[in-house]
């Protein structure tokens, strides 16, 4: 919730900017301005014994997910002192060497936060000891906001876990949400091959979910992260499937007649797949069960229409449609009341709502040429909207994180199309993918 | 590509100036390999001396797909003229002889000796249409057909509508459609539609599937049998160029047909 207040006063500032700038890419020099938060000191773990080849991927599992969270200005470590504690039994009154919080309080460092600690090997366990102290207090016991053990396996992925854990404790002290377990599905080409792949948020763990040998594309993942639904040719046309994600198994979907079933999303609730089919002749809007039986007309229109998308609060589904070049529209869930959202200028595609279902997501080649796409950001109540990348390649399928705060997307701004993460006002961009060609990213729970 | 396309036209030639169905995938069934006793034999005023015989005479294996090669092998006894017809002529007492023939043939030996004659029959079964490289047995099958007597019809940018030189493209198409179903009486054809790659993959999608539908109305309209037209959508997911500029997104900008079943 914290996250999209700070959203929505970063729109607000940034409109009431862009009015009088007359341009939209506000929010990036806004967000990333420091002031309000909180300057994060966060030592350099380390390991005994079996754990110490593994602190490398602790500390930059750690740093990275507390950077990226956005919600730190992490401190310099040129600015650290020369000791660093590692047990809450090392702090003393005084120190001047690094030993005591007033250091890290203190000129340079001016650490309002510190994070420390040890892993150790125990039982045939990796064993975190993970704190986080407030340096402005002047004892340690009040200092002390986490003090707590994380247990992983002895390896690379152990190492990786305890760091997510103790830094999600943090970001959640600070009102950031959960990103632990949250996986990034898209699809990775290879050749004439597509398949469904999944990874952790940080780009870790990359698995294959289908072994098609065909096209699998467009990957929708339910709220609940349980069910991926996608658009497969692996019977020759384009059809719908389902697949469980825990473990990766396919559902059976009956696919209604028709030349083109395609494009899926979840209902809020899981229980409504939302679809394009070309039943009727013209490709619209579909709803069905989950299994594909009581599939239903939504929409009647006389132009193409794609990617439903269900406002996680209900009521609205976003859209992407014909005539001409493809806009964002929305309807109610009986395909009434239809608006176009975008003002009809380029292009847009690939529409996805925020968790909290106020802001919308999407891609645009306003004011490029044909095919340029960016990220946009809209709030749908006041068409107002914000441009989050720019100069940078083609930019699309933007997804929100379970958290709200960050998105993936899909560039080719290296040169082939990559997987991205970033937060929703364009700052701390990381690259997740690196090995063949991938797209259309979803973030799921 | 040129192969391809002599190939082609020579199967349906062919099949054409034979009246039969010579590229249309067959299964025949027919009886195992048995000599026939020649109707001289049991009049044989030589009767007592040694008739020529067939001791074997097999194809192995008796049904194929068509591409692939088979054995003939035969055994006669008692005989100083073997021939076995379908091309093959005069040949040992014994041997083998790979074929690869491009229908379901019956081949007949003929064995004859100073007591008599005798004939047997064998027959392999060719069945399938499986595209093949070989050029010897490429003419006969459906996807060379489309291949080489069907051509793209193209679009403008975002659009379906058919214009001037797809009318042309189709019209030629029609025609040929209208011979290939004849020639292959249980083919259907696909007519897949295809984007350049700078709209979104999503609705290119729904773009691709309207192109296919467009262009399989029109060639209906014209006598084409739309029951043996499928149509898929691509979108952009298969283009055949890559470079971005107009001349391969005009080239994506197409509806494509290929061999169906």
């Amino acid at each position: 919730m914290v996250s999209s207040q700070i959203i929505r006063t970063l729109l607000f500032v940034s409109f009431s900017a862009a009015a009088l700038l007359g341009q939209g890419n506000l929010i990036q020099s806004v967000i990333s301005k420091t002031a309000g938060k909180p300057n994060l000191a966060v030592v350099d773990f380390r390991g005994t014994g079996a754990a110490q080849p593994l602190m490398n991927t602790f500390n930059g599992t750690l740093y990275s997910d507390l950077e990226t969270s956005g919600l730190f200005t992490m401190v310099s470590k040129s600015f650290y002192p020369l000791q660093n504690p590692q047990r809450p039994e090392d702090l003393k009154p005084t120190s001047g060497q690094g030993m005591a919080l007033a250091d890290w309080a203190g000129t340079p460092v001016n650490a309002n936060w510190l994070a420390f600690g040890y892993n150790s090997v125990q039982g045939g366990q990796l064993v975190l000891y993970g704190y986080l102290y407030d340096t402005s207090q002047k004892t340690a016991e009040s200092a002390q906001a986490i003090g707590k053990r994380y247990f992983g396996s002895v390896d690379e992925g152990g190492a990786r876990k305890v760091a997510h854990e103790f830094a999600a404790d943090i970001i959640s002290k600070f009102g950031g949400g959960s990103l632990i377990g949250s996986h990034i599905y898209f699809v990775r080409e290879s050749g004439r091959v597509k398949e469904i792949w999944q990874m952790d948020y940080d780009g870790q763990n990359q698995k294959a979910l289908t072994h098609s040998g065909s096209l699998s594309i467009m990957p929708a993942v339910s709220n609940d992260g349980s069910k991926l639904a996608y658009t497969s040719f692996a019977s020759g046309t384009p059809k719908l499937s389902i697949l469980s994600t825990e473990p990766g198994r396919p559902l059976r979907f009956y696919n209604q007649e028709a030349s083109l079933n395609a494009t899926p999303s979840f209902s809020p609730d899981g229980a409504t797949v939302y679809y394009s089919s070309s039943a009727s002749g013209l490709p619209q809007i579909y709803a069905a069960n989950l299994d594909g039986t009581n599939f239903r007309r939504v929409s009647v229109s006389k132009a193409i229409q794609v990617e439903p998308k269900v406002n996680p609060k209900g009521g609205v589904i976003a859209f992407v449609a014909g005539p001409g070049h493809q806009q964002i529209y929305r309807m109610n869930l009986e395909g009434a009341d239809v608006e176009r959202l975008t003002n009809g200028e380029g292009e847009a595609s690939n529409p996805s709502w925020a968790p909290d279902g106020r802001l919308l997501l999407f891609a645009w080649t306003r004011g490029y040429s044909t095919g340029a796409f960016n990220i946009f950001l809209m709030d749908p109540s006041t068409r107002e909207f914000d441009q989050l990348t720019s100069n940078a390649g083609r930019n699309e399928n933007p997804s929100w994180a379970p958290d709200g705060r960050h998105i993936v997307f899909t560039s080719n701004r290296s040169g082939s199309f990559q997987i991205y993460s970033m937060l929703a006002d364009g700052t701390q961009l990381q690259r997740l993918t690196s090995s063949g060609v991938n797209r259309s990213p979803v973030w799921g729970k | 590509m040129r192969m391809n396309r002599t190939a082609g036209t020579i199967c349906l030639a062919a099949a054409l100036a034979f009246g039969v169905t010579g590229c249309k995938p067959k299964v025949r069934i027919t009886p195992p390999t048995a000599p026939i006793a020649s109707a001289a034999n049991t009049t044989d005023p030589n009767a007592g001396k040694l008739k020529p015989a067939i001791l074997t005479f097999t194809v192995e294996p008796s049904s194929i797909e068509r591409g692939q090669s088979a054995t003939l092998r035969w055994s006669v006894s008692n005989a100083n003229a073997v021939s076995i017809d379908n091309g093959i002529g005069e040949v040992q007492g014994a041997g083998t002889r790979r074929i690869t023939p491009t229908e379901s043939v019956t081949y007949t030996l003929t064995a004859a000796g100073p007591n008599g004659t005798v004939s047997g029959r064998t027959t392999v079964n060719v069945t399938g249409a499986a595209p093949t490289t070989n050029t010897r047995t490429g003419p006969t099958n459906l996807t060379e057909a489309v291949n080489t007597m069907l051509s793209d019809a193209m679009f403008d940018y975002d659009g379906n509508t058919i214009r001037a030189d797809a009318q042309q493209a189709l019209n030629k198409n029609a025609d040929a459609l209208k011979k290939i179903f004849t020639d292959f009486p249980t083919g259907s054809v696909i007519v897949e539609g295809h984007c350049d790659e700078r709209g979104s993959a999503e609705y290119n999608l729904g773009l691709g599937d309207q192109r296919a539908s467009s262009a399989k109305a029109y060639l209906v309209q014209l006598g084409v049998s739309g029951d043996r037209l499928k149509t898929v959508s691509y979108g952009k997911e298969r283009p055949q160029c890559t470079e971005a500029n107009d001349d391969c997104y005009q080239r994506n900008r197409r509806a494509h047909f290929s061999a169906g079943q």
